[in-house]
Order: C-alpha cells, then sequence, then structure tokens
C-alpha cells in the first residue's frame, strides 16, 4: 500500500492546474462569454511566473506575474469581443494560437534554466503524522487557493447578491440591461477574472508540476479546463469533483508503467482526452441539467439597443 | 410636495391647476439615425390618473417609455417630475425615484427563482428572508398569488407578469408603467390585473398604460394621449370615444374593419386530425392529450388558448416539425395521411404554415426579403431551375408580397431582420398566402402587430378561405378569433374542446374553457388560477 500516498499527492499535482484555470472559465461563462483562449492565457501565465521567478528568484513575484499576465491576456479578448463585438469563438482560438506563440518566443531565453519549486507549507510536526500529513498539510500555496477558490466561487455564485447579478447577465443579457445593470462591465470582470485564474493555472505548471520551462507544456490542459466546466454543469461543486477525477486519469499512466501494467504508454497518454469526449456526451444527454446550469446567454454579443 | 402625497383619483378629476404633475413630458424628442422616433412630445400624468399612451408599431411609444425609465436619454426637452427638472439617468435613478415598469417582453430570468428575480430588481440590498416578507405581504395586500421559491420557468405567463407587478410595486411606486400587460391574459386575468390598477390608482399611484387593445383602455383609463409618427396627434377621453374612433386616430385614417362578406359553404375535410397525442420533446412543454379536430374549405377555425398549453406542441405537429411515425392517419391532409411527413412533403401537398415566432423560425433574419420568399416558396412558385434560384421570378414573387401586402421596407433586398415586427409579419403571411394554399395553419397572426396591419391580415385570410382554403388560427386574441372565425375550439392542459360555432359561444364561456374548466355547469368558484396556492 505504500503507493497510496505518492498516487495521491501526484493526483493533487495533475489536478490543481486544472481547477485552477476551470475555476476562472467557469465564473466567465457564467457570465455569458465564452473564452475559448485558456490554452493561450494558461501558456502566457506559465512563461510570465517561471521568467520572474528565475530572474528574481521569488517564487511570490512570479506567482503574481502569472495572474497580472493571464488577465493582460485576457483585457485583449474581453476588449476584442466585449467592445469590438468580434466572434467569441474565433477570438479565442486566435488568443490561444497567440498564446502558444507568444511563449515559446519570451521562453526561449530560458529553457535548460531551473528553479527551486514551489515550497510547501510545511507544519512541523503536523507533517509528519503519516497519509494524513504530507496529503493535507504538505501542499503548496497553489494548491489550497485552488480548492480556496472552487468553494468561494461556489458560494459567491449561491448566496451572494453580485453573484446573482452575474449570472443574471450570463442568463439573459437583454433582462439585465433593461432593469440597468451594466452588462458589458460586468462581463470584463468575469473575463479578467477569468484570465487571472488562468495565468495562475499555467504557473502552477511552470512552478510547482515541473519547475521548468518547455514550449507548450501545458499540452491540452486548456482545453480540457474548457471541457470540465460542461462536464461540472457550471457547477463549483462538481468542477472539483471533475478535476481531481481526470488529474487521477492522467496520472494513472504514471502508476500503470512503474506498476508493470502492460499498455501501451500512448493509449495511457490519450485517457485523459478520451475521457473528456466520453464525459461531454453523457452530460449532452441530459438536458435538464444543462437548461438549469448553462447561462443562455453564452457566446452571444450583446449589444444595448439605442 | 406634501400636496402632491395627498392627491387621490377624487382630485385628479379636476386635473388641470391644482399643482404639479406626478410627470410631465415637455417637447421630448429622440432622433435615431434615419428616423425621428420623438418629435417633440408633451403630456402629463397626474397622481393617481391611469393615462393611456396609443400609437401604432413605430410611433415612438416604447422609445418615450425607455427615456423615462432611464434606458436612454432625450436629445432635447425635459421631464418634470413632481414639478421638478429630473435627468434620469438610468433605471436604478428611475426606480429610486419611484418609476416602476412592467416590461411588454418580460424582463425575468427563466433558471432563477421568482424571489432571485424580484432581487435583482430592486435598488438596495437587502436581506433576502426580509425580501420574502414583503414579497408575501404584497402577494396578499393586493391579491396576486406567487411562489417566491418556483423556478421561472414553471410559471405561467400569467404569474410571470405578476412578478413583474410585485417588484415594482415593492418599491411604492408614485408612477406605474405598463407596456402591452394584457397581450398574453386570459380575460379572467385581464378582469384581476385591472382591479389591481384601479385600487393602485386609488391609492395615488399615476399608471401609464400602453396597449393596442382599445376596449381594454376604454374600461380602465381617464385619458388618452395618440402618438403617430414620433408626435403627439391627439388626446382623448377614452370613455367618451369608441375602439373604432380611437384605432383611427391611432392610424390617422379610416379604419376598414375585417369584411366577412357572404361565407361559402363549407366543403370537403381539407385538413383533419384524429386522436393525435404526443409527449412534448421539449423540457417544460405541454403533451398533447387526444386532440381531434377538422377543418372544412373555406372554414376559419380558431384555437383559443392561453400560451403553453399545447398550442406550440400542436403547431409543430401540425406543421411537420415533429413527425409521428406509426399513426400516419392521425393528420390527414387533403385525404392524403401526413403524420409521419416533415414540413416539405406537407408543404407540397398544398399546406403552407405561419409560426408564432418571426425573427428565427418564420423568417431568417440576416436574409434577404426576397430570400426568404424563396425558402418557402421556391417549389410552388417555381422559384427554382436545375438547383439554380431564378433570380427574376424570386424578387418579382418578394416584390409582389410587398405591393399586396403594404409592407413597408425599402424593397425586396432589405434584410428581414431589419423589419418591424407588424411589417415582417405581413410579409410571412403575404408569403404563404401568395402561394395559395389549400391548408393554412397560422400561429398568432397578429400579435404584437397595430390595428391597421392587423386589420390587413384578417381581411387577407378571410379572403383566403373564400376562395376555398382550410384556415386553422391559433390565438390568444380572443377579438381576433371574433372577428374572423367561423368556429372555435380552446385548448387548455394540452387538450382541447369540442368545436363551437361562433355565433352560440360567449366570451366568457371561451375564457372558462382557456382555464380549463371543460365542465361548463361546474362551479365557477376556482376560476382559471394555477397559482392558487399560498405562498405563505
Amino acid at each position: 500500500m505504500d503507493w497510496i500516498v505518492p498516487f495521491i499527492l501526484t493526483v493533487i499535482t495533475a489536478s490543481t492546474p486544472l481547477l485552477l484555470a476551470a475555476t476562472g472559465e467557469l465564473i466567465t461563462e457564467k457570465s455569458g462569454v465564452l473564452n475559448l483562449g485558456v490554452e493561450g492565457m494558461m501558456l502566457i501565465g506559465a512563461i510570465a511566473g517561471f521568467a520572474i521567478t528565475a530572474s528574481t528568484g521569488s517564487a511570490t513575484l512570479g506567482i503574481m506575474a502569472a495572474a497580472l499576465a493571464g488577465m493582460a491576456t485576457s483585457l485583449v479578448f474581453a476588449f476584442l469581443t466585449l467592445t469590438l463585438m468580434a466572434n467569441q469563438v474565433a477570438t479565442g482560438l486566435a488568443l490561444t494560437i497567440f498564446g502558444v506563440g507568444i511563449s515559446a518566443l519570451v521562453g526561449s531565453g530560458f529553457v535548460g534554466f531551473a528553479i527551486d519549486p514551489l515550497p510547501a507549507l510545511n507544519i512541523p510536526v503536523i507533517r509528519d503524522i503519516p497519509v494524513i500529513g504530507p496529503i493535507l498539510f504538505g501542499q503548496d500555496f497553489l494548491v489550497y487557493f485552488s480548492i480556496f477558490m472552487v468553494l468561494a466561487s461556489g458560494w459567491f455564485l449561491t448566496r451572494t447578491r453580485a453573484g446573482l447579478i452575474l449570472k443574471a447577465v450570463g442568463d439573459s443579457h437583454d433582462s439585465a440591461h433593461a432593469i440597468g445593470y451594466n452588462v458589458i462591465r460586468i462581463r470584463y470582470m468575469a473575463t479578467l477574472f477569468g484570465g487571472a485564474m488562468s495565468g495562475l493555472g499555467g504557473a502552477y505548471l511552470s512552478l510547482a508540476y515541473t519547475p521548468m520551462w518547455a514550449e507548450n507544456m501545458t499540452a491540452g490542459r486548456g482545453w480540457i479546463a474548457l471541457a470540465l466546466v460542461v462536464f461540472a454543469t457550471w457547477r463549483p461543486g462538481r468542477l472539483l469533483g471533475g478535476a481531481y477525477m481526470f488529474g487521477c486519469i492522467s496520472v494513472l499512466q504514471l502508476h500503470a508503467q512503474s506498476a508493470g501494467i502492460n499498455v501501451p504508454s500512448q493509449f495511457m497518454s490519450m485517457l485523459p482526452y478520451l475521457a473528456t469526449v466520453v464525459v461531454l456526451v453523457i452530460i449532452s444527454s441530459d438536458y435538464t441539467k444543462i437548461r438549469l446550469n448553462a447561462p443562455a446567454c453564452i457566446g452571444k454579443a450583446f449589444r444595448p439597443a439605442q | 410636495m406634501t400636496a402632491i402625497s395627498g392627491n387621490t383619483t377624487g382630485a385628479v378629476k379636476q386635473r388641470t391647476g391644482s399643482g404639479p404633475a406626478q410627470l410631465e413630458i415637455c417637447g421630448v424628442t429622440k432622433a435615431f439615425p434615419g428616423c425621428l422616433a420623438n418629435d417633440n412630445i408633451s403630456f402629463r400624468i397626474e397622481p393617481g390618473e391611469i393615462h393611456a399612451l396609443l400609437g401604432e408599431n413605430g410611433a415612438g411609444k416604447s422609445t418615450l417609455v425607455k427615456m423615462i425609465y432611464g434606458v436612454m436619454q432625450a436629445d432635447a426637452g425635459e421631464l418634470l417630475w413632481e414639478g421638478t427638472p429630473v435627468t434620469i439617468a438610468s433605471p436604478h435613478d428611475a426606480r429610486e425615484m419611484g418609476i416602476g415598469l412592467v416590461f411588454q417582453h418580460f424582463s425575468l430570468f427563466e433558471t432563477m427563482t421568482v424571489l432571485e428575480n424580484i432581487a435583482l430588481a430592486m435598488n438596495d440590498v437587502r436581506d433576502m428572508a426580509v425580501l420574502r416578507q414583503q414579497v408575501i405581504e404584497v402577494e396578499k395586500t393586493y391579491g396576486l398569488p406567487l411562489d417566491p421559491d418556483r423556478h421561472v420557468y414553471t410559471l405561467s405567463v400569467g404569474e410571470r407578469q405578476r412578478i413583474e407587478i410585485v417588484r415594482c410595486l415593492l418599491q411604492n411606486p408614485k408612477l406605474l408603467i405598463l407596456d402591452e400587460p394584457t397581450s398574453v391574459l386570459t380575460p379572467q386575468e385581464v378582469d384581476k390585473l385591472f382591479e389591481t390598477l384601479r385600487r393602485l390608482s386609488s391609492e395615488g399611484c399615476a399608471i401609464l398604460y400602453i396597449s393596442h387593445k382599445l376596449h381594454e383602455v376604454q374600461a380602465l383609463c381617464e385619458h388618452a394621449t395618440v402618438l403617430r409618427g414620433g408626435k403627439v396627434v391627439d388626446t382623448c377621453d377614452p370613455r367618451a370615444e369608441t375602439a373604432k374612433s380611437m384605432a383611427e386616430m391611432m392610424i390617422g385614417q379610416k379604419l376598414v374593419s375585417p369584411d366577412r362578406g357572404v361565407r361559402p359553404a363549407p366543403g370537403d375535410v381539407r385538413l383533419s386530425v384524429k386522436n393525435l397525442s404526443l409527449v412534448s420533446d421539449q423540457q417544460f412543454g405541454t403533451d398533447l392529450q387526444d386532440i381531434s379536430f377538422e377543418v372544412r374549405g373555406g372554414q376559419i377555425l380558431g384555437v383559443a388558448g392561453v400560451a403553453g398549453n399545447g398550442q406550440n406542441e400542436l403547431f409543430q405537429a401540425l406543421a411537420g416539425e415533429t413527425e409521428i411515425h406509426g399513426a400516419p392517419d392521425c393528420i390527414v391532409i387533403d385525404k392524403q395521411p401526413v403524420a409521419g411527413f416533415g414540413p416539405r412533403r406537407r408543404r407540397r401537398l398544398g399546406a403552407a404554415f405561419v409560426p408564432e415566432e418571426r425573427n428565427g423560425h418564420g423568417a431568417v433574419p440576416n436574409m434577404s426579403l426576397a430570400e426568404n420568399g424563396f425558402l418557402t416558396a421556391f417549389r410552388r412558385m417555381a422559384l427554382s431551375a436545375r438547383g439554380l434560384i431564378r433570380e427574376v421570378p424570386t424578387r418579382s414573387f418578394a416584390e409582389g408580397i410587398i405591393k399586396t401586402f403594404d409592407v413597408r421596407t425599402t424593397g425586396h433586398g432589405a434584410e428581414a431582420g431589419s423589419l418591424s415586427g407588424g411589417n415582417l409579419q405581413k410579409f410571412i403571411v403575404g408569403r404563404e398566402i401568395m402561394q395559395d394554399p389549400g391548408v393554412l395553419v397560422i400561429s398568432q397572426p397578429t400579435w404584437g402587430v397595430d390595428a391597421g396591419a392587423a386589420s390587413a391580415i384578417h381581411q387577407a385570410l378571410l379572403d383566403l378561405a373564400a376562395k376555398g382554403t382550410a384556415v386553422l388560427v391559433i390565438s390568444q386574441d380572443l377579438d381576433e378569433i371574433y372577428a374572423i372565425c367561423d368556429q372555435v375550439v380552446v385548448m387548455a392542459g394540452g387538450k382541447m374542446s369540442a368545436a363551437r360555432n361562433m355565433a352560440d359561444v360567449t366570451i366568457d364561456e371561451i375564457g372558462l374553457l382557456m382555464g380549463g374548466l371543460h365542465d361548463l355547469n361546474g362551479d365557477l368558484a376556482p376560476k382559471q388560477d394555477g397559482g392558487q396556492h399560498d405562498p405563505a
């Protein structure tokens, strides 16, 4: 049974970037904005976080830089789609391609650099409790932050007036506008939040998961985060479960190999993506859940009637 | 200011000079690119007065309401609130001042609860528990039953409107604006709404009432201002006018009421439905239960009922949008069982269909009128040859519709979405009628269409029937059914009543059937109201 603790630890590290990015995207989508640029924003966050940490030696600055870089990228997206009313799908795809390119360009000078991984929150004594200690008390800041944020998002959406307004804007922007809410401003804020969280998701990869920079290191995690939001039918509680389930599937390959299970590694690497497709099909069959939780105005440009 | 709060309807009767108006509109002007929506509009609304604002589509009523409610700003002119000039910068400001608006197209959020919907339109953040208490109190005081925890999508249209009214009442409005409030209500629901409004008025709340239904304006309002082409063209006391005379003020010319002419003797059965049952594929739809009726050539059959009682499902089954397999005989068009056919095969048999929503269902908003005409008519009007579009006949077909049905537009190249609702409706109805169908199924033919256009559409339907077409009209508007139909059936809860001749049935009986009371001899006490449950 000694494999259990390392297994759970790797699941946590594999799930955290997904959870961070998906939480941000969930809030963005709840306001009615579909930002398909998550992958690009994660990459930009990853390189920003890595570059700042490597040059200043401060992981704190790196994390802040990642969030700001993600936010700045999403600001471009918001300006194009919300102010200039460009098509959200096309702009989101462009943002991903842009993110891949610019992160590779900036990152070319940082390939091969090594930094210390994000320090774990090591509380003496408690940390030494077997099993629970390392799992619950031996993680780094971003792991706790990701779980805090998804729970806080759930609380925000169901318990606060601001959350209610956010959902209202996503549900019917015309109605929200008619009763006097500033649809565009609310969507800007939701989009920027999504960008910051995606940036953090990327930073987790380059600062904690594998403390180094490699081109295109997100390897499709941004797309999985997008799928996770649908999988969770836009509910933060299910998002938490979903992110950990995908994390679990994606580390299976490593553990299957070390356990000597003879499955081609290519097949195991396929698993998370295969699971995404299967889960999306299953979710789509339950129309009620989607209807009740999906923001009805998602992806639609809002033009105030004047 | 103190004099105003004491004002009641009694004081309002001598309206001029006795203190500032609740709202005075002075020379308000608003221009949009290419059109002057409001041109120097002035009138006043006294405290406690029920004031009607009349006008055709596009007369500028909605623009004016939007400026009063702070959604947009006037280019020139000013608003005086209780005698003081004010700038209403946003709906938030308007609510703060005491202006409430019940929207024509409900401004509700379907997947949220009643309470959440109310909370969203309140200015001050309150404790939800306190708000709930207030909601229940207002509901009790004004007799507007609503369960605060129901989701909006589960509610009937009448109940939805109650949410809008309750949320206005919670802010203790001094001016309540209602934009076409009764277009979706049963006659009994309308009576109930009027009771509430009269009570509000007696408490000193001014009411600005916008409606196409002129007999309602007569029953409710003390003053009316008539707009045409963005200008005030007339004012009147509706109680001293007739519906016809007010309609003529609105359109600025003589109103020709539909001429029923000599109705032809009914011909053969052209559309028959027998024991049609259908489980709705929509999550919140209504299942059809054992529906049977028939329409003969030359006959117009009206399907009355409150929206959401299975009319959409019936329309889709008739139009072939929902195909029914296994029982081909349950829908027969001209002796041909068609229940398993899609819309195109049914159209080939000479049937035509006009759905309720114009944009997106009846027409493609981003395509030109000529292209929209082509889409349903290409076969019957031979607008296509060898897979290619025949440009000239397609254009002249569209031009023909525009001319015959007086569609006001720049021409066949105009995008369907750029037309006003009434004009697009005339085009769509015209497109189907010009194809000379043997069977026409038409849903809400004149919803949101002004008196002049409505009368033209009614006349066209009567003329079509006179040529031997079987016409089925699905409508919530009983006036319309009375104006053109020979027989009426009523839908309630997915079931259909037996056909009755229009001459033998009163409006009250139809109202009760609409509420789901099929047994007319039964006790009338529990009305039609689906929301009888006590929220407390």
